[in-house]
């Protein structure tokens, strides 16, 4: 494990400098001091040899735009898994930023920013542009002998620096599209909520990333040129070992493409949901299995009668009535952002109006009775 | 419309929900407090007493606990408050995914779910804790007001719970429990046990709710319950309207049970105070009669049946004299008159064929017994469409092993 020697020889040398892996007893309060990502005001940057990378099918948050990356530490390359999440080597981080793009109605006192469902890109120079997008805060995820852990940094007004905020962080924020705006409260998780979503099994008490599976990097991205596969971009770069098995499917919840209907739902609940919603969850307390690799059964909701849905239930009498989407109690909750009803729980100030299509037509499309 | 539905007698509570419900509360603002109660929580050591001062302390976020051994202790139920009116996020007030844990002497209000919620710990202390919605009953409030799901060894005296949309107290999935001396009004369910293995429930005010306290086994869950004792509880004048949302169990139980069994094995019901519960004092049933299973079977291993029931010695008085359901008004009508009532105990009268003897009774082992004065039971025969109601106590005049008394284990016991 590498120590914090560098901050004194900071101020002689410009960056790049390599990242920097804090102890997790003095972790620095200003995200910089990471050496992951920067920024000066004008641009988000990434430091040498961190690596941006994109999920088929990610977690929506808001609206929120996403850049992830991913750095390991020399010599340190992932093993591959089918299912779980990659292997990383200790040392690790992994960030994601979230930001968004400032809209027409944009000012200084005004965070106007625009509803829209698309992934983050970096330009063609590998930044983002500061003029155009807005930062909120970017969340670390650090691999210690002892196991992961969370860091929420949030972005300051200059966007110059974020600071660590372990209590999160409420920012009102005005949503826009062509159909008007909307204010919600954007809220900084803090660093238990990041364990509220961030350990799968539950009983275990231990964080895990959820994104960097098989069937989500499983997919094609281009950074500074062509699109390349980023897993096998991956182990032709050293990040990950080389593996024998054809890694699974990776469907995007968004694009037809040769996904079913039904797939591109899959994996749609799966990363909204599976983090809590899988056998051994939080929310195994349910009943409710929405893992990508579960049967489409009574246990993934089929005829399902809920059991402390309190007025999440909306009078609704099963999580998903075959063919009756307005029926469908998982309909219900994600068409609302009442924290009483909404689901998830977390990420929710909006309802994300593609991702309730998405499931409705899946819902309206199925057969069978209950 | 909404329906509410018992032992197969429908009720159209005449309810209408809009379709879509407005969301858009008006965003709070946190206050200084609440960052720094998080930080604490966040930060918290083992051994660690977290105080809530004295006052009223708006919360616009849910809270939340995961370190073992920690105590949050205030100044008073009615001195230390949480308030989460105009909470923003957060499905509970505060959530606790820790082990050793004692909250004690604080109040927590108007939360936009559930009120405490504890999922999965050990050696669990909640005492004196007051959750309370406090515009009163309305189906908008949160579901639970004390929660605790898959713990063990857990004590849950000395509280107040008002006004849960679902359950005041709700012990969930739970094992070796003792919930005692605590007062529940105008939930729709008080106390409700469910999928829980040896509780004790006594000592406890439960007044005014739609229903009284509750022992339910629920299916598809990784846990069926058992074992469970009901005794010296005062259960009175359970009449409120059920104002649940439909899709819960609870929006099956009709106003003015009292003490409500549904499929739920070994189950221990006396020394009661149980009186003037307008539709029973004490209900059995099965989840075939709530309403809401749908055609499809239920999974191979639940059993819906309840068994093993033993009613003795309670004080029983009133009740049954307003039932709720157009049905069962009928059926009161029909059987006593216009100025007669239910009997003490209404029973579905669903079997399990496979534990009956020749005559079509239950066998020993698996036999609802009464042994309590001259308190009647009605069978409705649901069944078989209700085509043969018996009231009487003759047939179930026999006694089982009493259960054991929980003992909570070290470092509680």
């Amino acid at each position: 494990m590498f120590i914090a020697v560098c901050a004194v020889l900071a101020a002689c040398e410009p960056s790049p400098r390599s990242t920097v892996v804090h102890p997790v007893d003095a972790v620095p309060e200003v995200l910089s001091e990471w050496r992951v990502v920067f920024a000066d005001g004008d641009r988000f940057r990434l430091n040498d040899r961190v690596v941006p990378y994109d999920l088929n099918t990610p977690l929506f948050s808001d609206y929120a735009l996403k850049l992830r990356t991913i750095w390991l530490p020399d010599g340190g390359a992932a093993v591959y898994n089918d299912s779980r999440e990659l292997d990383f080597p200790i040392g690790t981080i992994i960030s994601k930023t979230f930001h968004y793009e400032k809209s027409a109605q944009w000012s200084e006192h005004r965070f106007a920013v625009v509803k829209a469902d698309r992934e983050s890109s970096l330009n063609a120079s590998g930044h983002l542009d500061l003029n155009d997008y807005v930062l909120v805060e970017t969340r670390l995820l650090v691999r210690y002998e002892s196991g992961w852990q969370a860091f929420p940094y949030v972005w300051n007004a200059t966007q110059d620096e974020a600071f660590l905020e372990v209590a999160g962080e409420q920012i009102n924020i005005e949503l826009v599209d062509a159909l008007g705006s909307e204010t919600i409260a954007y809220i900084v998780p803090d660093t238990n909520q990041c364990g509220g979503c961030h350990t799968p099994d539950h009983s275990s008490r231990q964080l895990r990333p959820l994104g960097p599976k098989a069937w989500q990097l499983n997919r094609e991205y281009s950074w500074w040129g062509d699109p390349v596969s980023q897993l096998h971009h991956w182990v032709a770069t050293g990040l990950l070992q080389p593996f024998d098995s054809t890694p699974p499917r990776g469907s995007r919840w968004s694009e037809p493409g040769d996904d079913s209907l039904e797939q591109r739902a899959k994996a749609y609940l799966d990363s909204n949901c599976a983090h809590c919603h899988n056998a051994a969850g939080a929310a195994d307390t349910s009943a409710l299995h929405l893992d990508i690799g579960a049967a489409v059964d009574r246990h993934y909701g089929v005829c399902k009668t809920p059991v402390a849905v309190g007025r999440g239930s909306g009078d609704r009498p099963y999580d998903i009535y075959p063919g009756r989407p307005d029926d469908s109690i998982l309909v219900y909750r994600m068409q609302h952002s009442d924290p009483a009803i909404a689901m998830p729980e977390l990420g929710r100030g909006s309802v994300h109006v593609e991702g309730v299509r998405l499931i409705r037509d899946w819902v309206s499309g199925m057969n069978g009775e209950c | 419309m909404r329906i509410v539905k018992i032992i197969g007698i429908t009720l159209a509570a005449g309810t209408t929900l809009a379709a879509c419900e407005k969301d858009a509360a008006p965003v709070t603002v946190p206050s200084d407090y609440q960052k720094e109660l998080q930080t604490q929580l966040i930060t918290a050591k083992a051994g660690d007493v977290i105080t809530i001062p004295a006052g009223v302390h708006s919360i616009n976020r849910g809270l939340s606990l995961d370190v073992s051994g920690v105590t949050i202790r205030g100044a008073g139920m009615d001195e230390s408050i949480l308030s989460f009116k105009g909470q923003i996020q957060g499905a509970e007030g505060l959530l606790v995914t820790a082990s050793d844990f004692t909250i004690e002497d604080l109040a927590i209000e108007d939360t936009a779910g559930d009120g405490l919620k504890i999922n999965e710990g050990r050696n669990i202390v909640i005492r004196r804790v007051r959750t309370e919605w406090t515009n009163g009953p309305d189906e908008k409030n949160g579901a639970y007001g004390i929660y605790p799901v898959q713990t063990e060894n857990v004590l849950l005296e000395e509280s107040i719970a008002i006004a849960a949309s679902d359950a005041g107290i709700y012990v969930g999935q739970s094992r070796n429990v003792i919930v005692r001396n605590n007062r529940v009004e105008r939930n729709v369910a008080g106390i409700e046990i469910e999928n829980t293995f040896s509780a004790d429930v006594y000592g406890n005010v439960a007044n005014e709710n739609t229903g009284g306290i509750l022992v339910f086994n629920m299916p598809d869950l990784p846990q069926p319950g058992h074992s469970t004792r009901v005794f010296q509880n005062t259960v009175i004048g359970n009449n409120t309207d059920n104002f649940g949302a439909e899709g819960t169990p609870v929006a099956s139980v009709p106003a003015g049970s009292g003490i409500v069994i549904n499929s739920n094995d070994k189950v221990e019901i006396f020394d009661n105070d149980i009186a003037d519960n307008d539709t029973a004092n004490i209900i059995i049933s099965s989840y075939y009669a709530t309403g809401f299973q749908g055609t499809r079977a239920v999974v191979a291993n639940y059993d819906p049946y309840p068994e093993t029931i033993y009613i003795y010695n309670n004080r029983l008085s009133g009740g049954g004299s307003s039932p709720d359901g157009l049905d069962l008004k009928a059926l009161r009508i029909a059987l006593f008159g216009l100025g007669g009532s239910l009997p003490d105990i209404l029973w579905d009268g669903f079997v399990n064929t496979d534990k009956l003897d020749a005559q079509g009774n239950h066998l020993a082992e698996y036999a609802i017994c009464v042994d309590n004065g001259d308190a009647e039971i009605l069978n409705a025969d649901l069944p078989n469409g209700s085509s043969d109601i018996v009231i009487g106590a003759a047939q179930h005049q026999c006694r089982h092993e009493k259960l054991p008394a929980v003992v909570l284990a070290a470092p509680l016991g």
